[in-house]
């Protein structure tokens, strides 16, 4: 069993370094293909594990070798494979594997084939170690180095400006939350003298609620980097700079979940301090109702469904703040099912559209596009919550725990965003694939994309339609570790109440959208609408201007502190220092060079003077014995 | 003051020394350096000669009289090289004998 | 008294004449001057008692060094003044009084600690000459045998480096060939 937890590992990095040998030469077809066999070798390994796992209610623990021993300190290369790390090693694996078959037909015209797959391979073995270390040190490595290749997949282009300036501000915010994140692990090891898990969650009822408390904090703003939660949430709209795949594969469903998993694996910690995730689940509200409403007027399709996911995450960070890690878990599993599955189809309208990404030039493409139309239709409809797919099980699951434990207030947003979420995603797919056909007024001729990508999407849409059917046995798996509560609504009227009233609401949403955007007359925006002029709507388009603030209050006044470090201290002060001792040295040797001139007269003067130099230390040490008594 | 000791005579042999060094670190001229060398000899034989009278002790003569032997062929063979030299380049500046660069 | 007014007398001379020495720019003066100096330092040697080491003094070093030094200098130009460049006096000075003090400091501290014992003591009633033969013969004959190798090889050394026409020995050709040369040579001219 352990052979397989290692080839589910490695196999991964074996497909990144093979890719890298061909990062500079032009594209070839091996170093794509065979980066994706090997993640179907690890999602094979991943599911011969889940069945073990399933069977046998077993964990397998290994360590791996020792890093440090050093004093009190130990921290060993440690890997775990439990339920929970085996749920998401399933959903990485799985959606790795079909975004890497994705991306052999996605980048196809690029230039940088191979070294797309280097990246993305390194990035798959990262999100591996993170989920499957069994310290918070290995959680730590992989957090970091998803974060490194999260970096180097937005700016993939690195060509482009926008790009790389997306990528820069992705790893810097992920950096500021990485430095609480730091000091939280810092807290668990002073206080419990450990980072294995096991252990310092053994320790930590013992401990002063106060200490726990700012345990749990810090490590949450570490996880608020990662899932973009307010305020560290600009990156992730920003980060769409990158090739679709990049999108699908590490913000909707892997990266960006990081720190939900980081949530539900401390569930010991922040089940000792239930006001910590009264705060998260609060927060995560607050993210699901703002990113839901930026998302209504974006005319950008991959930012819709960037503020869709924002949304999701918010929601499940409702789920592990209320103390339902499991079904938490459950939504991420879901969500990585349709959500990849809706950037996959976008990639498709991408670049059938030329990469045109305003929706509003698009429109009537579900009678060219049809494999894409019904995949992401499908998808919307599982994001939005209609049973019987997959989010309807776990998105009403969380509205039923905000319900049950009275936070009422949680209960409304969640409910009002469910159906805003609806109208956006309906907004767009009514925009481009119902209505006439707008983008013949700009001479585009999309195809459907190659029948391979399809082949590719389609284990994915079975998943995103069946997932909800797995609950049972996902409960019953995942709860030997995780609090086994379940939810349920305590009369009957009022849970056929809530459920029947969240799908007529939802579904109204839908028939708006629909009415809007696909059977009436729609232009494409130029800014002379009212609606476009109005507030409410610039500053929903504008992100409520928190990236203009964060550019003027934040990036300028660093950017000239730095300049003027740079002048003032770093050249006057650093470089004096190191070029004075280089010209002292330099002055020294030009001024004794005289001493091997040749010349006997200046030799005569040394000697001399080394005499002179030689006899008074002899003086001086024979007066300092005999005075001193050295 | 009217009685000399020996403190005098090392005094007189300190001043000779000095007188000597100077000669030697200033002259360019290698015949002249060679005087001044002579110069340090015989203030060395001078308090050599000093403290064996002041101690009794004929070490100190001695000694002055085997440096006069070595100061003797010293000076004997050091003109002949300087002789050599001076058939060859035809001067004995100190200046000119400098052939590596510094 | 006397020996007092004689001291400071020759020294004042000793030291007059070992500065010109050292400072003149004809080399001349600076040959005589020195010769000067040897003789009156014969005179402390007198002072001294130490008769035997003032005539060697006078005999070996104004005799036959200084007379070796005025045929070295019948090679050069002596007419020349000597000129020289003249480097930091103060550096000169200085470190030449430094040293000198320095030199005389650290070999009369055992002196000053009284710490000397006489290990060849002087004879009462002989005489300074009898007094060094009688350690010179005895205990430092190794020594002065030494010297005596070492006066031959430098008086080869001196012949051979200074002489002319050294590859033709008179000793060793015959007869016949010293007969011819003279007449090749008769010829030639």
């Amino acid at each position: 069993m352990e052979m397989f937890l290692y080839i589910a590992l490695f196999a991964p990095l074996v497909g990144s370094l093979f890719a890298a040998l061909f990062a500079a030469s032009p594209k070839t077809l091996v170093a794509g293909v065979v980066p994706s066999l090997l993640l179907f070798i690890s999602f094979v390994a991943s599911s011969i594990l889940l069945a073990y796992v399933l069977q046998t209610g077993g964990t397998i623990h290994v360590e791996m070798m020792t890093w440090m021993a050093t004093g009190n300190l130990y921290i060993p290369f440690g890997f775990v494979v439990d339920q929970v790390s085996v749920t998401m090693m399933m959903v990485v694996t799985l959606v790795s594997t079909v975004v890497h078959v994705y991306a052999i037909g996605y980048m196809d015209h690029d230039k940088s084939f191979n070294r797309f797959f280097a990246w993305l391979s390194a990035f798959v073995f990262s999100m591996l170690i993170l989920v499957m270390s069994d310290n918070f040190a290995g959680l730590f490595i992989g957090w970091e180095g998803v974060g490194l290749c999260s970096w180097g997949l937005i700016g993939f282009w690195y060509h482009k400006e926008s790009a790389t300036w997306a990528a820069n501000e992705a790893f810097i915010m992920n950096r500021i939350a990485d430095l609480g994140m730091l000091i939280g692990i810092f807290l668990v090891y002073w206080n419990t003298g450990t980072l294995q898990y096991d252990q310092a969650f053994a320790v930590m009822p013992s401990l002063d609620t106060e200490i726990l408390t700012w345990m749990g904090i810090f490590l949450f703003i570490g996880a608020m980097g990662k899932s973009a939660q307010f305020p560290l949430h600009t990156w992730l709209a920003d980060a769409m700079e990158g090739p679709t795949p990049v999108s699908a594969l590490i913000h909707a469903a892997t990266m960006v979940t990081a720190g939900v998993y980081l949530v539900v694996r401390s569930n010991p910690l922040y089940d000792l301090i239930p006001d910590v995730g009264l705060f998260i689940a609060s927060l995560g509200a607050f993210v699901a109702l703002f990113a839901a409403s930026m998302a209504l007027v974006n005319r950008d399709m991959k930012r819709i469904i960037a503020y869709s996911t924002l949304s999701q995450l918010g929601y499940m960070f409702v789920a592990a703040g209320l103390g339902a890690y499991w079904v938490a878990l459950f939504h991420l599993m879901a969500h990585a099912f349709f959500k990849a599955l809706l950037f996959l189809g976008a990639g498709n309208v991408m670049h059938a559209m030329h990469d045109e990404l305003d929706p509003f030039k698009m429109g009537g493409l579900s009678k060219v596009m049809k494999g894409t139309f019904i995949m992401m239709t499908l998808a919307s409809v599982a994001l939005a919550g209609i049973f019987p797919l997959a989010g309807f099980f776990s998105k009403d699951l969380i509205l039923e725990v905000g319900f049950i434990q009275h936070h009422y207030i949680i209960y409304s947003v969640l409910l009002f965003t469910a159906g805003l979420t609806a109208f956006y995603s309906f907004r767009l797919v009514a925009l481009i694939f119902h209505g006439e056909e707008r983008y013949k007024l700009f001479g585009i001729h999309p195809h459907e994309a190659y029948k391979f990508m399809l082949i590719a999407m389609s284990p994915l849409l079975i998943l995103a339609i069946v997932a909800g059917a797995m609950k049972m046995t996902y409960f019953e798996m995942v709860t030997a570790v995780l609090p086994a509560t379940e939810y349920h609504v305590h009369s009957e009227i009022t849970y056929w109440i809530m459920t029947i009233g969240t799908q007529l609401f939802v579904i109204a949403a839908i028939a708006f959208a629909y009415k809007k955007y696909a059977l009436s007359k729609v232009d494409v925006p130029d800014g002379s609408s009212d609606m476009e002029k109005s507030f409410i709507y610039k500053l929903l388009y504008n992100q409520y201007y928190i990236p203009h603030f964060y550019e003027n209050y934040f990036v300028k006044p660093y950017r000239e502190m730095s300049h003027a470090f740079w002048k003032e201290v770093d050249l006057l002060l650093v470089d004096a220092t190191v070029d004075g001792i280089a010209k002292f040295i330099y002055n020294t040797g030009e001024n004794t060079r005289d001493m091997q001139s040749g010349n006997l007269s200046t030799m005569l003067k040394w000697m001399v003077a080394g005499t002179v130099a030689l006899l008074s230390l002899a003086v001086v040490f024979a007066l300092a014995v005999r005075y001193l008594g050295v | 003051m009217m009685e000399i000791g020996l403190n005098h005579y090392l005094v007189l042999s300190t001043i000779l020394f000095a007188i000597g060094l100077i000669g030697v670190m200033r002259r360019k001229n290698l015949l002249l350096l060679f005087f001044a060398t002579e110069i340090l000899l015989n203030s060395v034989n001078i308090a050599f000669a000093a403290i064996s009278h002041y101690y009794g002790d004929l070490t100190g003569q001695m000694f002055a009289f085997f440096v006069i032997a070595i100061a003797a062929s010293e000076v004997a063979v050091g003109l002949g090289l300087l002789i050599v030299w001076h058939k060859r380049h035809g001067n004995i500046d100190l200046e000119t004998m400098t052939s590596m660069r510094g | 008294m006397f020996e007092a007014i004689a001291f400071y007398l020759f020294s004042f001379l000793t030291i007059t004449m070992f500065f010109i020495a050292v400072t003149t720019s004809q080399a001349l003066y600076a040959l005589t001057a020195l010769a000067a100096g040897m003789i009156f330092i014969s005179a402390f040697f007198f002072i001294l008692g130490a008769d035997f080491l003032g005539a060697i003094q006078i005999v070996v070093y104004s005799g036959a060094v200084m007379a070796l030094y005025a045929f070295g200098m019948m090679f050069f130009d002596t007419t020349r003044d000597v000129k020289e460049k003249q480097g930091n006096k103060f550096i000169i000075v200085g470190m030449g009084v430094l040293a000198a003090v320095l030199v005389v400091v650290i070999f009369a501290a055992p002196i000053v600690g009284d710490n000397i014992v006489a290990i060849y003591p002087m004879i009462e009633g002989a005489g300074n000459t009898q007094e060094v033969g009688m350690v010179l013969f005895t205990k430092y004959l190794v020594p002065f045998e030494v010297a005596a190798v070492m006066l031959l090889v430098a008086m080869i050394a001196g012949i051979v480096l200074a002489g002319k026409k050294m590859d033709l020995s008179l000793t060793l050709t015959s007869d016949d060939k010293i007969e011819e040369d003279e007449n090749n040579k008769k010829v030639l001219l």
